[in-house]
C-alpha cells in the first residue's frame, strides 16, 4: 500500500467519521467544528486526486468564510439542550422515512447511471491531459473561455441575489446621528481649536 | 549511503529534517523578533526596554517562554475544555504550516507548490478559528466580543489582502512563489521589483497586514482598555504563550510575503551583486522594523474605522486596481511591465 492509499484512507476515514459527527454531536458548536474537518478532508482528497486549485478554493471558501458564518449565527444562538431533545421521539419516524426515501433514490439513479457510448465523444470540453496542462490552467481556460456567459449569468445571478439580500435588511433611521467621516477629515484644525499660552499659576 | 536516501524510509527522513531545520529557523528567528519588538518600541518612547538578562537583555525573551512553560494551566471552570486547550494549538500550528512554502532561494524551498499563493491564502483564513475557538470556549463576555471582533476583522482584510495578491498573479501568470519572485529578476535590480508597478498596491497590502495579523494600530481583538485582553484572556501559560508565539510568527510570515511579492525575495537589490537567501532575510527584517514602529507610533483605530476602511476604502481601490492591472496586462502597457508572463497562457 502506498503513500497515497494510506493519505486517501486516512482523509476518507476523517471525512466520513467527522461528517457523522456533524449529525451527532450535542453541542451545535462542536457540529460546526466537525464541519470544518469534514470540509478540510474533502479538501485534502481533492489534493490527492491533483486537484489542488480546488482543493484550496475549498479550503478558502468554505471553511475560511461560509463555515464561519456559520459559526458566528451558532455560537450565538441561546440553545436550550433539554428542548432539543424533546422533540426527537416525535419526529425521528419521519427524518429515518424521508433518509430512507432519499437513500433509495440515489441507490436507484446510481445503480442505472450508465454513459452513452457517444457521450464521452461528443463532449464540448474534454478533459485536457495532466500531462500537458496544469489544473489552475485548464479550470481558467473552461470557465473564462469556455463558458464565459454561463459564468457571467451565474455571477449575475448571485449579484441579484445579494443586493436583494441587502435591500430587504437595509432600513433608514432617521432618529440616529450619523457619522459624515469625509466632513470629519476636511475639518479645519483652526476652526475646532484654539491654542492659549497659559501663564504658570494665573490660568485663563 | 546515498541508496539509503532513495528509499521511502530515507526521503521520509530527509523530509522530517527539512521541517526540523525550517521550524529551527522560524523558533529562533522568534525569540529575537520578540526581542527586536521590545526594544525597537522602548527606543521610541526613550526607554531601556528588557537589559536585565543576559548580555543587552538578551535571553529576555528565552526566559519569559520558560517563565510561561512552568506555570500551572489555569482552565475556567464554566470552559469547554478540549475546544480551550485545542484553540491555542490550532492558531500556532497554523502560523507554523504556511512556512513549508516560502522560498528563501530556488531550491531552498520545502515545498514548491504550483499553488503556493492560494496555500497561503487558506491557512491564512484558516487562523481566524484559532481566535473564534479560543473566544467561545472560555465562556466569558470578554474573550467573546474579542474573539467577534477579531473573527470579523480578519476577514475583511482577507478580502482585501486576497485582492491585491490576484494583481501580483496577473502580473507574473502563476500561482507559484517561486515564479513570482523570477518574474522579477531583471537588468535594474531593485527596479525590476513589482512594487514600483504595483506601488499603491504595496502601501494598502502593508496596511492590510497590519490589521490581518491583529497588530496596533488595528490590535481591537485584544484592545486592553475596552476588552481586558481580548480573546486571550482567559488563557494562562503554555497556551497563551502558543497564541503569542502564533501572532509573531503570523507577522514575520507577512513581513516574508511582503519581501516575496513585491520587494524581489532573494534577489540583490544592485546588479552585479549575487542572489542569496540572507537579501530575503535582511528585507524581512527590514518590514519587521516597519511594522514595530507602527506599533509604537501610531495610535489604535476604533472599531468602525476599522471596518470602514477595510470595506469601503481597501475593497474599492484594490477591486479597480485589478480592473487596471487586467487591462495592462492584456494590452502590454508599459512595455510588458504588467505582463511578465513566465507560463504560457
Amino acid at each position: 500500500m502506498g503513500l497515497t492509499a494510506i493519505a486517501f484512507y486516512l482523509f476518507a476515514f476523517t471525512a466520513i467519521a467527522s461528517g457523522l459527527l456533524v449529525v451527532l454531536a450535542r453541542n451545535p458548536v462542536h457540529s460546526v467544528l466537525w464541519l470544518i474537518l469534514t470540509f478540510f478532508s474533502a479538501a485534502g482528497l481533492f489534493v490527492l486526486m491533483g486537484a489542488e486549485y480546488v482543493a484550496m478554493l475549498l479550503a478558502i471558501v468554505y471553511v475560511g468564510a461560509v463555515a464561519v458564518l456559520f459559526l458566528f449565527v451558532v455560537m450565538m444562538l441561546d440553545v436550550d439542550f433539554s428542548e432539543l431533545r424533546s422533540g426527537l421521539s416525535k419526529y425521528l419516524p419521519l427524518g429515518l422515512l424521508i433518509g430512507a426515501v432519499l437513500l433509495m433514490e440515489l441507490g436507484l439513479l446510481l445503480g442505472h447511471w450508465t454513459f452513452a457510448e457517444d457521450a464521452q465523444a461528443l463532449r464540448a470540453a474534454v478533459t485536457p491531459d495532466m500531462a500537458e496542462t496544469h489544473n489552475t490552467v485548464a479550470l481558467g481556460k473552461l470557465i473564462y473561455t469556455d463558458y464565459i456567459y454561463m459564468f457571467q449569468a451565474s455571477g449575475m445571478i448571485l449579484l441579484v441575489a445579494m443586493i436583494g439580500a441587502i435591500v430587504l435588511t437595509l432600513r433608514h433611521r432617521k432618529d440616529v446621528k450619523r457619522q459624515v467621516i469625509a466632513d470629519q477629515i476636511l475639518r479645519d484644525p483652526k476652526d475646532a481649536m484654539e491654542l492659549k499660552d497659559v501663564k504658570s499659576g494665573q490660568g485663563l | 549511503m546515498a541508496e539509503f536516501f532513495s528509499s521511502n524510509l530515507g526521503i521520509f527522513l530527509i523530509i522530517v529534517g527539512q521541517c526540523l531545520m525550517l521550524t529551527a529557523f522560524v523558533m529562533i528567528s522568534l525569540l529575537v523578533l520578540v526581542y527586536a519588538d521590545r526594544k525597537i518600541w522602548a527606543a521610541v518612547q526613550m526607554r531601556r526596554g528588557p537589559n536585565v538578562v543576559g548580555p543587552w537583555g538578551i535571553l529576555q525573551t528565552v526566559a519569559d517562554a520558560a517563565k510561561y512553560v512552568f506555570k500551572e494551566v489555569v482552565i475556567p471552570s464554566g470552559a469547554d475544555k478540549t475546544v480551550y486547550m485545542l484553540a491555542p494549538l490550532v492558531g500556532f500550528i497554523l502560523s507554523i504550516i504556511s512556512w513549508a512554502v516560502i522560498p528563501f532561494s530556488e531550491n531552498l524551498i520545502l515545498a514548491n507548490l504550483n499553488v503556493a499563493v492560494l496555500y497561503i491564502f487558506a491557512v491564512s483564513s484558516l487562523e481566524v478559528y484559532g481566535v473564534i475557538m479560543g473566544g467561545w470556549a472560555s465562556n466569558s463576555k470578554y474573550p467573546f466580543l474579542g474573539a467577534l471582533r477579531s473573527a470579523a476583522q480578519m476577514i475583511s482584510y482577507e478580502v482585501s489582502i486576497g485582492f491585491i495578491i490576484i494583481g501580483v498573479i496577473l502580473s507574473t501568470g502563476s500561482l507559484s512563489l517561486v515564479d513570482i519572485v523570477k518574474a522579477q529578476d531583471g537588468d535594474y535590480g531593485f527596479f525590476n521589483w513589482y512594487w514600483l508597478p504595483h506601488f499603491p498596491m504595496v502601501i494598502l497590502f502593508f496596511i492590510s497586514a497590519l490589521a490581518e495579523t491583529n497588530r496596533p494600530p488595528f490590535d481591537l481583538p485584544e484592545a486592553e482598555s475596552e476588552l481586558v485582553a481580548g480573546y486571550q484572556v482567559e488563557y494562562s501559560s503554555t497556551p497563551f504563550l502558543l497564541y503569542m508565539a502564533g501572532e509573531y510568527i503570523a507577522i514575520w510570515l507577512m513581513c516574508a510575503l511582503t519581501s516575496i511579492l513585491f520587494f524581489g525575495g532573494w534577489l540583490s537589490p544592485i546588479p552585479g551583486i549575487p542572489d542569496s537567501p540572507l537579501w530575503l532575510v535582511g528585507k524581512m527584517c527590514f518590514f519587521f522594523f516597519l511594522f514595530a514602529m507602527v506599533k509604537a507610533i501610531v495610535p489604535r483605530f476604533r472599531y468602525d474605522q476599522l471596518m470602514r476602511l477595510g470595506w469601503k476604502v481597501f475593497l474599492p481601490m484594490s477591486l479597480g486596481w485589478i480592473v487596471l492591472v487586467a487591462f495592462f496586462v492584456q494590452y502590454g502597457a508599459f512595455g510588458g511591465t504588467y505582463a511578465r508572463w513566465v507560463t504560457g497562457g
